[in-house]
């Protein structure tokens, strides 16, 4: 059994939170492999042990010695607490460390400047703001390599997470509430996102991309998206708010300035409390 | 005494004191009551929810009353005093029942039932003209918690009233036996642990409150 | 309103037809059962045997098979979930639309955790901890009936909402603000709380119960440290069962009060909080693991001790672990929302309290180890499922450690990862105990064993079922697969998904065969009696009685002298070849059987009912009726009645001359 779960592992072993494309993941990853590694030291031998000891003490094994009597030695207590005692002290040092040290709403170090981006979970789909850029996506998230990117986060509706696997941590989005969030994609790619709180009827669709380009092409995307297409006014945000899933990504070529904020306080249009059509059958998933 | 002999004969009769602590099952008249300080005990930790919850939504006023505007400390006074006055004879009528005294008893029992009828007639009061002034449970977190903490207390003190009718009701048709004085022992001691939530109360919520 | 709420016909799901099917085959069902006990004339045995018993074993039975019809339920969800998993890729949309998917992963859950874990932990520690601690029964027997039928209550609700309305569509826990009015108008969160509400009462009680009976009610001589191990972790879960559902009420209670009269706890706006919910919601759910666990972990050290002959290394030592566990387990709780954003301080603090306990544990498993070691094993269906949980449970809790460390559930939480996690820890740890314990006791309730063939084809289905089932969704966690998805977005998940949905197949055969063991053994019960009340050799007390028991247990407490009480005195007898001399037989006051249980739930059932439709007339006639009851049952004086010191003295003697010549059996054997 030990030997099929290896291989499934190693199967695993390039794709999803394994193929982190930042330092934020990376470090995650680190963790995850070595708190393995540091517990397989012991589980492993442990089961193995088991098996061992089962089959050797079987009633049928005439050459065991059998103690009926044997019910406690002080040494080997001694040895099965310190044994866990020690591995937890090991990994709660990490747990520590590592705790602070990937504290989402940490800044990231860094020689370049933050990218902001503000993000709205709405039923059902995500809405990247660009604040410093004056334009919104829609299921897409673009930013640029190497850039931090320093996240404030809020949902329309109800609770859902943030997460993009590759990029690393994710966190809820909660509504009147703003969460913080630092990623940074080092390579350049296209990478899946997704709401990892469910959500409603409509959360398988909330699926996104990230597209992480080099940040000259960012730059060119971010001024060529200015001004065209639709506009995240009022009206466009009461639009984007009637509840759909699997929704196309799109560009809003202007914002309302401070939209994220009044959605936070709870004054954007429409009534944050929606129409009550909400629950009903997403289109096309009807019975 | 070896083990071998005392398991082969000697030690029938339920009662041998091995000196490590036990003596078989206890008697009704300890198991009763300790089984229902259990249940008081896990009441306790169901107000401290309720605490809790009060305790993180006191200032989610959204914009309406607030504690200071809301509460009267004259008036909690009086509920305050009421209560724990009915604490006292509801202890008067516990050594009556002791004594097997049914006028006594149903006295004092009378008179525990008034004193929690007249807590109960000034908090429904507040909380009727808070409702009538827009500072309902529906007007904010605060308002909601408010009124579910002390309402959940109000409820016990209600269930308990209920239940003190009944008891007085089975004294009368059954005498002190054994099982209805009991039963009088669970009562009293529900009663006393509502004055101790209520001392939370008033506190916590009440004089923190105004402060 | 009118006169029956918001209950109209289209509460029937005419239009859906997988519930429509499912509830005329339930109701064919229930109806042929009720026309087959008619047939039988076993109505009036039902009702004074099973029904309105106040017979802890008599309880623990109808816990268990309550249990198990729901494991029934709860499995059909899960196998529908993996089929949809399977069948929605990419452009195919499967055969459940969300809003039938979202219902089925929520009652999934719902009834596994609370309608069949829970009742089957409970109905172990009913029909064996009396027994255990040489005691007649617990000591509020008519309380006990009480808490039954309320879990039973709680089942009938959620299982209802199949048939009227529809169930929750916010997982097992109804996180706000999905869950409140605004976004989930509908019955079925409404159900969900109710029920939960309603069977919440039964589970206080229960805690109540057994406390109480642990600690105010052993046989002489028994001291704390004398109690067997198995007690020692019902006493655990039932001190955590006290303290934490009176948690669970409350935030339950908010979220109706939220739902049904405007309030703002958890709502979006008027300052509601969310994150209220939450933590409250985990203060509970943390602590319910724990008390699923902990008799889990003593179902092994019985099985362990038994089946190796030897008695339980590092009895103490267990103890102490059992209730440091109990008390850990308060401090955990936020680990389930590490990415709520609480910051690296608090994160850190819980991450390192959540592997605190697993230190404990940790020494629990070596202790079967050396258990073992030394010991003459023998390799039955209990051991077995001994072996396999000690294999399955370890990766268990690596993974759960590694949910611990926040960086990591940064990445992993609420992912298949996670889901993998969970389902590991509770299969192999809870599930596979309760299997061993079903096998290992049943003896004792029934008066045969089951077929042991059969047993380890149930073991080996669950085993095999299981890794298949999970060890797909580890690797799917770590590619992002998140979890409660009615639709997979990405087809190269498919093979694992297949892989999966086989594993889910051959759990299924497993269930299929404890039926067919059940049955089997029934029929070819002759074989395989148990004629001493012994039929494994144990060192605990239930093995001193016939199987089964009298309704007394035992004719006179035994006296107890040291740990292991039986095994003790079953070792002197055996040397001397005498059994411990005739004792003095009383007439025994037994509790009278009572109907209050039954009645208080079904008016319980009809409030609980009305107040879902928001048919207000009669949520107030339920409640008086309830209080009713109350009035009534305490009005009566008689609540016991007296076994015959002939009848005790018969069954007694019977019993002895049956040890004799066991006894010269084993004593010219060794």
């Amino acid at each position: 059994m030990p030997a099929t779960a290896l291989a499934f592992l190693l199967s695993s072993c390039n794709r999803g939170i394994l193929d982190p494309v930042g330092p934020v993941g990376a470090a995650e990853k680190q963790i995850l492999i070595n708190s393995t590694a540091i517990m397989l030291a012991i589980v492993i031998p442990t089961m193995i042990a088991t098996v061992a000891i089962a089959f050797w003490f079987r009633r049928g094994n005439k050459k065991a010695t059998y103690r009926p009597d044997w019910e406690y030695s002080g040494a080997i207590e001694m040895v099965v607490w310190a044994i866990p005692a020690l591995t937890i002290m090991l990994l709660g040092g990490i747990t520590w460390i590592g705790s602070h040290d990937l504290e989402p709403s940490k800044p990231l170090a860094s020689k370049v400047a933050p990218l902001k981006v503000e993000v709205v979970s709405l039923d059902w789909k995500w809405l990247f703001i660009y604040p410093d850029q004056g334009i919104a996506t829609v299921n897409q998230l673009v930013v640029p390599a190497g850039t931090p990117v320093s996240f404030r986060l809020t949902s329309a509706t109800v609770w859902n997470s943030f997460f993009v696997p590759q990029m690393g941590t994710m966190i809820y989005t909660m509504p009147r509430m703003t969460t913080r969030l630092n990623l940074q994609a080092d390579r350049t790619g296209s990478f899946n996102g997704l709401s990892s709180h469910f959500s409603g009827d409509g959360f398988p669709g909330m699926q996104f991309q990230v597209q992480s380009l080099p940040a000259d092409q960012f730059a060119m995307w971010a001024q060529g998206a200015r001004g065209q297409g639709p506009a995240l006014d009022g009206r466009g945000y009461a639009e984007l708010s009637k509840p759909s899933s699997y929704v196309k990504p799109m560009t809003y070529g202007a914002v309302a300035p401070g939209l994220f904020d009044a959605i936070v306080a709870n004054k954007a249009p429409p009534n944050p409390v929606p129409p009550p059509e909400h629950n009903q059958p997403v289109l096309g998933s009807k019975a | 005494m070896t083990t071998e002999a005392a398991t082969i004969g000697l030690t029938h009769g339920g009662s041998e004191d091995t000196g490590l602590g036990h003596r078989g099952p206890e008697s009704k008249s300890i198991v009763v009551p300790y089984g229902f300080w259990l249940f008081v005990l896990s009441d306790m930790v169901l107000f401290s929810a309720l605490f809790a919850s009060y305790g993180t939504l006191v200032q989610a006023t959204d914009g309406g009353p607030t504690t200071h505007q809301l509460f009267h400390r004259d008036l909690v006074a009086v509920e305050t005093i009421a209560l724990l006055l009915s604490s006292f004879v509801c202890g008067l009528a516990m050594i009556a029942a002791k004594r097997a005294n049914m006028v006594w008893t149903q006295a004092w029992l009378i008179m525990t039932g008034l004193l929690g009828a007249v807590f109960l007639g000034i908090e429904l009061y507040e909380f009727a003209s808070m409702i009538g002034e827009g500072a309902g449970p529906q007007r904010s977190a605060f308002l909601s918690s408010f009124f579910t903490l002390v309402g959940c207390h109000g409820a016990h003190v209600t269930a308990g009233l209920l239940w003190l009718g009944t008891m007085m009701a089975q004294i009368w048709a059954k005498g002190f036996q054994q099982h209805i004085v009991r039963r009088l022992l669970c009562f009293s001691i529900f009663w006393h642990a509502l004055d101790i939530i209520w001392v939370g109360i008033f506190t916590i919520v009440y004089l923190i409150g105004t402060l | 309103m009118t006169l029956f709420g918001r209950l109209t016909w289209d509460a029937i799901p005419f239009n859906q037809p997988i519930p429509l099917i499912t509830s005329l085959v339930v109701l064919l069902a229930l109806g042929g059962v009720a026309v087959w006990v008619t047939r039988m004339k076993a109505w009036p045995y039902l009702w004074n045997e099973y029904i309105t018993s106040t017979d802890h074993k008599r309880i623990g039975i109808m816990y268990i098979v309550l249990a198990l019809l729901m494991l029934v339920r709860g499995f059909a969800d899960a196998i529908m979930m993996r089929a949809q998993q399977s069948l929605a890729i990419g452009a195919s949309q499967g055969y459940l639309p969300p809003e039938h998917y979202n219902q089925i992963f929520s009652a999934h859950g719902t009834i596994m955790i609370f309608f069949v874990a829970m009742p089957f932990v409970i109905g172990f520690m009913n029909f064996v901890v009396p027994l255990q601690l040489g005691v007649r029964d617990v000591a509020f027997p008519t309380m006990n009936n009480v808490s039954f039928w309320l879990t039973s209550s709680g089942a009938l609700l959620v299982n209802l909402s199949l048939f009227l309305g529809e169930f929750a569509r916010t997982g097992w826990l109804g996180f706000p603000p999905l869950s409140e009015k605004a976004f989930s108008p509908g019955v079925g969160v409404d159900y969900y709380l109710v029920a939960l509400q309603i069977s919440g009462v039964g589970t206080v009680l229960t805690a109540v119960n057994f406390v109480t009976t642990i600690l105010k009610t052993r046989a002489p001589g028994m001291s704390y440290l004398r109690m067997p191990v198995f007690c020692w972790t019902a006493l655990a879960s039932n001190l955590i069962m006290l303290a934490a559902f009176p948690v669970l009420t409350v935030v339950l209670g908010e979220l109706m009060l939220d739902r049904y009269l405007g309030f703002h706890f958890f709502t979006n706006d008027g300052g509601g909080n969310s994150m209220l919910y939450m933590n409250l919601i985990w203060v509970w759910g943390h602590p319910e693991v724990y008390i699923l666990v902990l008799p889990a972990f003593g179902i092994y050290s019985e099985v362990a001790a038994t089946f190796s002959g030897k008695p339980l290394f590092g009895y103490r030592s267990m103890v102490f672990a059992t209730l440091t566990i109990c008390i850990i387990s308060y401090m955990v709780w936020l680990h389930h929302f590490f990415t709520m954003g609480a910051g690296g301080d608090v994160n850190a603090v819980f991450g390192i309290a959540s592997m605190i306990i697993g230190i404990p544990t940790g020494v629990k498993i070596y202790n079967w180890l050396f258990t073992m070691y030394g010991g003459r094993v023998r390799f039955t269906v209990p051991i077995y499922y001994l072996i396999g949980f000690m294999l399955t449970f370890v990766i268990g809790g690596l993974t759960g450690v590694l949910l611990a460390i926040p960086p990591v559930d940064f990445v992993v939480h609420n992912s298949l990862f996670l889901v993998a996690h969970f389902h590991q820890v509770i299969i192999g740890g809870v599930v596979f105990a309760l299997m061993a314990g079903y096998t290992y006791w049943f003896p004792k309730a029934f008066g045969f064993t089951l077929d042991e063939r059969l047993g380890k084809a149930v073991f080996w289905c669950w085993f095999i079922g299981f890794h298949l089932a999970f060890m797909p969704l580890y690797v799917l966690g770590f590619w992002g697969a998140t979890r409660r998805m009615q639709h997979i977005p990405d087809p190269s998940w498919a093979p694992y998904l297949n892989v999966a949905f086989v594993g889910a197949v051959i759990i299924g055969l497993g269930i299929v065969l404890t039926v067919v063991q059940l049955l089997y053994s029934i029929k070819t019960r002759d074989q395989r009696r148990d004629i001493t009340g012994d039929p494994w050799d144990g060192r605990t007390l239930e093995w001193l009685t016939l199987s089964p028991p009298p309704h007394y247990n035992f004719a006179v407490l035994p006296d107890v002298h040291g740990e292991e009480a039986y095994w003790t005195r079953k070792q002197t007898a055996i040397k001397m070849d005498q059994l411990i001399a005739e004792p003095d037989y009383k007439p025994i006051e037994m509790p009278l059987n009572t109907p209050t249980g039954i009645i208080c739930a079904f008016f319980a059932s009809v409030c609980g009912f009305a107040v879902i439709w928001y048919i207000w007339w009669l949520a107030v006639l339920g409640l008086i009726g309830a209080f009713a009851v109350f009035v009534w049952y305490a009005w009566q004086d008689e609540h016991e009645h007296i076994i015959p010191v002939e009848e005790v003295r018969a069954n007694a003697r019977e019993r002895r001359r049956i040890r004799m010549e066991h006894l010269h059996e084993l004593s010219q054997s060794t």
